[in-house]
């Protein structure tokens, strides 16, 4: 991909004089450090004001229902376009999660063992198996050397049809409620899966800034040769954000059927890649590696989320906010190169 | 770019490929080498086959278009809500939207220096809304008064064939048969990637498009203008997936806002199966045609595999084996390309 564009954008930059130089720069960074907060501050204001029954517990849990599994992924694709990376697969990767965790949880595999076993099974067992698919993906990038976009392309095109195969396309419904706790269940009036998505979004934002892994992640995306020269393991780091992602992903993906009460294959998951990605670059990660920001990237969902809310319960139709949508994208990058320029 | 044996040498397994699959399934299935079967083959995948040339162009500068599949949605709207002024009205309404979202891509990528995995995501969002906005969240039928339909569905030398050869008997009366019966929408899709095929090896844009893809920094030294050729391989790409979109709405009879989800991706694929380098600087069109044709003959082989009833495999099973494809092409070129590239 062209990282290339931002280098020529550099280059030919005129030189101001070094004070009005850094008094942009500080604008720029605030701009572009807390532009997405001062965009969220803006909409959440301007809803205060505007939509009726803004400021109510039903139209939080609402929000958040709706951005939790964009952000669980987003977390997992932090990493991993921290590291310059880019993972596709994330999606399919639900689906898989969502295709096999039914045969744990409604007994058919474990007749006779008590409910929190098949419960525990179901959960344990596929985010296993997406973890490890998430490792293949790491292994194509580091060991082969192959584009991330092409290889997690590969899962992308594969997953969601092993999935289908595996499920012979029909939706599995269920009804155990023990597994569905994972998304319905409430603590302190809050959905269960919003305090799972605020508390990954704890771990991850510890691990990234404050741990040696974390500072290696960003090493090997801001300049990887740099990064192996400097004893990094560089291999392992791709290995281990691409099983970061997978294992996000899974997990999204049992929130997702839990939420349902059912599990099709076709369906969850689809098109999760690009709302990830999106809540990741407007969240102020950069794409080519090199810095990332997890609670950017709630932010960035956040934000994303109110505005197609707050279109919608304006009266606005649904594909308007698509358009919507697109916009901020584009101008929350922008905002962001503006920076850098 | 540096050299033929590259192009060649990487692009060579997906004929190898494409032959294979014919082998196979000319050996293995009755109804495989029939007119019908052949041409319904290329009826289908000359939308892919457009979608992949333009996809071609981009990858070749070393940027990419997410934006293909909802802009063809997004014309295949406009061209039925077009064709009742007529088939050049259809053509040509679907056409300039395509072209329109293009210069939208190029904009942002060229003026707003975004990258362009995010400035085409953008852009897929904005032609997917515009899409269900002007189609009001349906399908528009297209109007079947007007010869509009005659782009996907018609036969373009039909009416040329003279008698002889309609009612000859041997193998070349009915190869020749085959000609004219071929359809508008496979003709569209050979003649643009002949096209595609002369501007990339006999013209200084093909030159530009893989310096540019080689080495921005290096094309922009030696005096090329970068910008604009990046900017113009987004607009191609944007008009062939808006021409992609009227051979949709021609053939199905109807604008779908929600059609082309997933094209991209698989014009990606195709791409990249026909060996052209994702970091831009090489590239082959007929590469990626062939591409194309061994990605769409996987779901005919799977559905002639199934009529012999030796086996049940479901549709499904096609992505897996579109994966497993893209996976080892992927690795064999990771290993044809290690001495160079490390």
């Amino acid at each position: 991909m062209s990282s290339h564009v931002d280098r020529a954008g550099a280059a030919s930059k005129p030189e101001g004089s070094p004070g009005l130089r850094s008094g942009r720069r500080a604008l720029g960074d605030i701009q572009a450090r807390y532009g997405a907060l001062i965009a969220l501050a803006v909409l959440l204001v301007f809803n205060v004001a505007v939509t009726p029954h803004f400021l109510s517990i039903q139209t939080l849990t609402v929000n958040l229902t709706q951005i939790c599994t964009i952000v669980i992924v987003g977390i997992g694709m932090t990493f991993v376009i921290g590291t310059g990376g880019i993972d596709l697969s994330v999606g399919s990767l639900m689906a898989i999660a969502g295709a096999f965790a039914p045969i744990f949880f409604t007994g058919t595999l474990l007749p006779g063992a008590p409910v929190w076993v098949d419960v525990a099974c179901g959960v344990v067992f596929p985010m296993l198996l997406v973890g490890v698919l998430g490792l293949f993906n790491g292994w194509l990038v580091s060991s082969f050397r192959i584009q991330p976009i092409i290889a997690t392309l590969i899962l992308f095109i594969a997953g969601r049809g092993i999935a289908q195969v595996w499920t012979n396309g029909n939706t599995q419904v269920f009804d155990v409620p023990e597994f569905q706790a994972l998304a319905l269940g409430r603590v302190a009036g809050i959905p269960f899966q919003v305090w799972i998505m605020l508390a990954l979004v704890a771990i991850a934002a510890w691990v990234l800034h404050k741990t040696a892994f974390g500072r290696q992640v960003l090493a090997v995306g801001g300049n990887e040769p740099a990064a192996r020269l400097s004893g990094i393991p560089v291999r392992r780091v791709k290995c281990i954000v691409y099983a970061i992602s997978g294992l996000c992903s899974g997990l999204a993906g049992l929130i997702v059927i839990a939420m349902n009460a059912a599990s099709d294959a076709g369906q969850v998951g689809r098109g999760m890649e690009l709302d990830a990605i999106a809540a990741v670059a407007v969240g102020g990660t950069l794409l080519s590696g090199g810095r990332a920001t997890v609670i950017g990237t709630l932010i960035g969902a956040t934000t994303i989320q109110l505005v197609r809310y707050t279109l919608l319960a304006n009266g606005v139709p649904d594909a308007a906010a698509l358009i919507a949508k697109a916009a901020i994208i584009v101008l929350a990058v922008w905002l962001q190169r503006q920076r850098r320029a | 770019m540096t050299s033929m044996r590259h192009i060649s040498g990487s692009s060579i397994g997906i004929f190898l490929a494409l032959v294979a699959l014919m082998l196979l399934g000319s050996l293995r299935y009755d109804g495989f080498l029939t007119e019908f079967n052949i041409l319904s083959v290329l009826r289908y995948n000359s939308m892919f086959a457009l979608i992949g040339l333009g996809m071609c162009f981009v990858i070749m500068t070393g940027g990419i278009d997410l934006s293909v599949g909802s802009v063809a949605a997004l014309a295949s709207v406009v061209s039925a809500m077009l064709s009742p002024w007529g088939l050049m009205a259809g053509l040509l309404g679907g056409v300039a939207a395509g072209l329109a979202a293009g210069v939208l891509s190029g904009f942002i990528i060229v003026r707003l220096k975004i990258v362009p995995f995010i400035a085409t995501l953008a852009v897929m969002l904005a032609a997917s809304g515009a899409a269900l906005l002007l189609a009001h969240n349906q399908s528009v039928a297209v109007s079947y008064d007007t010869a509009f339909t005659e782009l996907g569905q018609g036969n373009l030398l039909e009416s040329l064939e003279p008698d002889w050869v309609a009612n000859g008997t041997n193998w070349f009366t009915s190869a020749l048969d085959i000609v004219f019966a071929f359809p508008t929408p496979a003709w569209i899709a050979l003649a643009a990637n002949l096209v595609g095929i002369v501007v990339l090896n006999f013209r200084g844009f093909g030159r530009h498009v893989l310096a540019v893809g080689g080495g921005e920094e290096a094309a922009r030294l030696m005096g090329l203008p970068a910008g604009r050729v990046i900017f113009i391989v987004y607009v191609i790409s944007g008009g062939l997936a808006g021409l992609a979109g009227v051979i949709l709405a021609a053939q199905f009879g109807a604008g779908q806002p929600t059609e082309g989800v997933g094209w991209e991706l698989f014009a990606i694929a195709s791409v990249v199966v026909g060996g052209t380098l994702l970091t831009g600087g090489r590239g082959t069109v007929v590469g990626t045609l062939a591409g194309v044709l061994v990605l769409g003959l996987i779901f005919t082989i799977l559905n002639f595999e199934n009529g012999m009833g030796w086996i049940s495999l479901s549709a499904y099973w096609q992505s897996v084996v579109r994966g497993a494809i893209l996976f080892v092409v992927v690795v064999l070129q990771s290993r044809l390309d290690a001495p160079e590239t490390t």
